[in-house]
């Protein structure tokens, strides 16, 4: 049998990281101030963490105005969608592989 | 192992994130019991004005027609309304403050425009129906809207509150078919229903 480890996404093996997919898959978007209260991090930690995700294409971000403060808005990809779901089959597995 | 126990945590914590990231969670409980407790209250108040010789359960097939009497329970509606939503949003923030989190959130926001869109419908509706002397359907068009309401906003609500809205749209079209009986419907809808799914989710979520 194939190794899970392999289907680990090692984008999403950060906590963080996993925690920002699983809530845009469970929201059409979500902008950067809901998201930092939400996870309770860091401006920096979290601009770090959602650059990372940008660049994998898992998560696209668009920028607006809302009385006249800049807004930014993220959203997951189906790229980033996809991956959230193989990484967790692929916790899943591994779980289920060390209980036995 | 280690490992295993840190891929547990992660998926509890993301099953967590996803539930509080869309639902409104610092709604308590006891709101729901109090709500329905003032809409008794209401409803019993609108009985001894409308009613009070008549027996509430009485055979009956008119509706009230006197425009003074439905004025005047349409405020004793609203202050019903006000002073529950008052109620909600006070503990809401107590609940909130508690577990470190704001009443204000994404969750809320959504929950509130998804809320807004049946019952301003349902407002402006009732009003028209008033407006043209429909009195007997008002109060079962109030159940139907809420109901279908609370249905619309049910992913921003805990999973009981999908129920209640069934049981109010339910409870609306019954009392459809039977003008006159508006006000006991309206006193089942949004007192005993109230009180019933408040308990319910006060012993689930609030302890």
């Amino acid at each position: 049998m194939k190794n899970p480890f392999e289907n680990l996404d090692k984008v999403m093996e950060h906590r963080v990281r996993l925690q920002i997919i699983s809530v845009l898959v469970a929201n059409d978007s979500y902008d950067f101030n809901a998201l930092k209260e939400l996870l309770d991090v860091t401006d920096g930690n979290l601009a770090t963490h959602l650059k990372a995700l940008e660049r994998e294409k898992y998560i696209s971000i668009s920028k607006s105005f809302v009385d006249r403060k800049p807004n930014t808005r993220y959203k997951v990809t189906e790229r980033g969608r996809t991956a959230f779901k193989k990484h967790l089959d692929a916790m899943e597995e591994l779980i289920k592989q060390q209980r036995k | 192992m280690d490992k295993n126990s840190d891929y547990q945590k992660d998926i509890e914590s993301i099953r967590e994130l996803m539930e509080r990231s869309v639902k409104f969670v610092s709604l308590s409980g006891l709101s729901g019991i109090l709500a329905g407790c003032y809409a008794l209250i209401g409803a019993a108040v609108a009985y001894s004005m409308i009613q009070y010789p008549l027996s509430p359960i009485s055979y009956r097939q008119e509706s009230v027609q006197d425009i003074y009497i439905i004025i005047k329970s349409l405020v004793i509606a609203l202050v019903v309304l006000i002073v529950s939503l008052s109620t909600g949003y006070f503990l809401a923030s107590k609940k909130a403050t508690k577990s470190g989190t704001k009443v204000w959130n994404s969750a809320s926001k959504k929950l509130l425009v998804n809320l807004a869109v049946p019952l301003l419908t349902g407002g402006v509706f009732i009003l028209f129906l008033l407006f043209y002397g429909h009195f007997g359907i008002a109060a079962p068009a109030c159940l139907i809207f809420y109901g279908l309401a609370l249905v619309n906003a049910s992913p921003n609500l805990f999973d009981e509150f999908r129920y209640l809205g069934y049981t109010e749209i339910i409870l609306g079209l019954i009392s459809t078919a039977l003008p006159g009986y508006g006000l006991i419907f309206w006193a089942i809808g949004f007192g005993v229903l109230h009180i019933i799914y408040g308990a319910m989710m006060f012993k689930k979520y609030d302890r």
